[in-house]
């Protein structure tokens, strides 16, 4: 059986007519992971959201178990954790009520018991059911990691997961990305700080 | 089909967080009926004849008050990127934002109609027709408005750029909203003009959700 999952060929995008990297093409397989490098506006946000098709990619293909994506959407869908510069969570709602809302709209069913362990395991269990907007800017970025915690997803694409951590969330976030890779996901994250997952990990550089 | 009711509670509980923008359209609504006859003064006739139509337009204006803010909150927060990523239809999705659009700024429309209808001397029937013809016409706002909204999301001053693009296909509605209740006062009956709204209900219902979800994936680009 063919275990390649995710294959991207000659990927490049363009913003306002201009090529923002070189066509990159590379393959993550089940326990892969790979750290998106480049520099400030070199088009690792773009690339992302081109994989998952928020914004289209202007040349390059992109195959989910050897399909292309646009063919097979609804299962690529299913199988992909996409956590971008904005968190998708809402500030009137509480912690509990956006993983919640979160999963459903994913298509995922979640019990109320599981998402309170998620919660607690991102040490919020006392703060679960304050609304988002009197939480901190990291606090909310915890809640975002319970989402990625519960997700079923196979590949996680990750933009900065990093950001706005202190070092305690910052080594729950490292073991949770262990343990996805160790149970066969695949990780695609951006990140300007070394981020050790593991073995299987490769690079990728964005050259303009 | 779910989906559709997550996404109709979801908002609707975000809306009962943020009462004040809600009740913005409501109280718009109130205070156009009630000033229109002190301004005018006490003639029945008068009032009677005018009445629907200025229903009608205060319907219509409080409506576009919260079209801007329709998909904006979920554009700035980034909710609207988990609905494009979601596996279900986004068009079901929208359209559950849709309803509950129309819950929070149609329904009371509709409910406080008749009761606005009073101090215009309307008859009793002419007031179950102004609230038969919100019914119906209120529906086709939110639908014709969120695809104004889609389409102008994340642009500078998408306020007013709505406003342009919707008032033009709002008219129709106001024009056999508002002819529903003076066509029966008339006594030529309303069955046309009834009609002729929910001809406009239907496209609208099936239509919209698709219009929009097309509109929010260029805004997202």
């Amino acid at each position: 059986m063919n275990t390649t999952c995710l294959q991207v060929q000659h990927a490049s995008v363009e913003r306002a007519g201009r090529q923002l990297f070189a066509p990159v093409s590379f393959e993550l397989q089940a326990s892969q992971a790979m750290h998106l490098q480049g520099d400030n506006g070199s088009g690792k946000t773009s690339l992302l959201r081109g994989l998952c098709g928020l914004s289209p990619l202007s040349q390059g293909q992109v195959l989910w178990d050897g399909q292309p994506v646009q063919e097979v959407r609804e299962f690529f869908l299913r199988d992909v954790f996409y956590l971008g510069h904005a968190l998708g969570l809402k500030d009137e709602l509480s912690a509990l009520e956006n993983l919640q809302t979160t999963a459903a709209m994913a298509g995922q069913v979640l019990h109320l018991q599981e998402a309170e362990q998620a919660l607690a395991a991102q040490g919020m269990s006392n703060r679960m059911h304050l609304p988002l907007r009197v939480l901190s800017q990291g606090q909310k970025r915890r809640v975002a990691l319970a989402r990625l915690q519960i997700s079923k997803a196979r590949l996680w694409l990750l933009d900065e997961p990093m950001v706005a951590l202190d070092s305690a969330a910052q080594h729950t976030l490292i073991d949770l990305l262990r343990a996805h890779a160790a149970q066969g996901g695949m990780l695609l994250f951006t990140s300007h700080q070394a981020l050790d997952v593991g073995n299987a990990m490769q690079v990728l550089r964005l050259q303009p | 089909m779910n989906i559709y009711f997550t996404v109709v509670q979801r908002d609707l509980r975000l809306a009962m967080r943020r009462k004040a923008e809600v009740l913005n359209s409501v109280f718009f609504f109130v205070v156009v009926a009630t000033l229109f006859p002190l301004a005018i003064g006490p003639e029945p006739a008068m009032l009677r004849q005018i009445g629907p139509g200025v229903l009608w337009v205060g319907a219509l204006l409080a409506t576009m008050l919260g079209l801007s803010r329709m998909f904006e909150g979920d554009f700035r927060d980034g909710s609207l990127e988990n609905m494009l990523l979601s596996p279900h239809s986004l068009g079901l999705m929208v359209f559950g934002k849709i309803t509950a659009h129309w819950v929070l700024c149609g329904v009371p429309l509709v409910i406080l109609a008749p009761v606005l209808g009073l101090q215009f001397d309307l008859s009793e029937e002419a007031l179950w027709m102004l609230s038969l013809s919100l019914l119906l016409g209120t529906p086709v706002l939110s639908c014709v408005g969120a695809i104004g909204a889609a389409l102008t999301l994340g642009v500078r001053g998408g306020g007013i750029l709505i406003s342009l693009l919707v008032l033009p296909l709002y008219v129709p509605v106001l024009v056999f909203g508002a002819g529903a209740v003076q066509a029966l006062e008339s006594g030529v009956g309303a069955q046309a003009h009834v009609s002729i709204l929910l001809a406009m209900l239907l496209p609208a219902l099936f239509f919209s959700p698709w219009a929009c979800s097309a509109g929010l994936r260029i805004a997202l680009e």
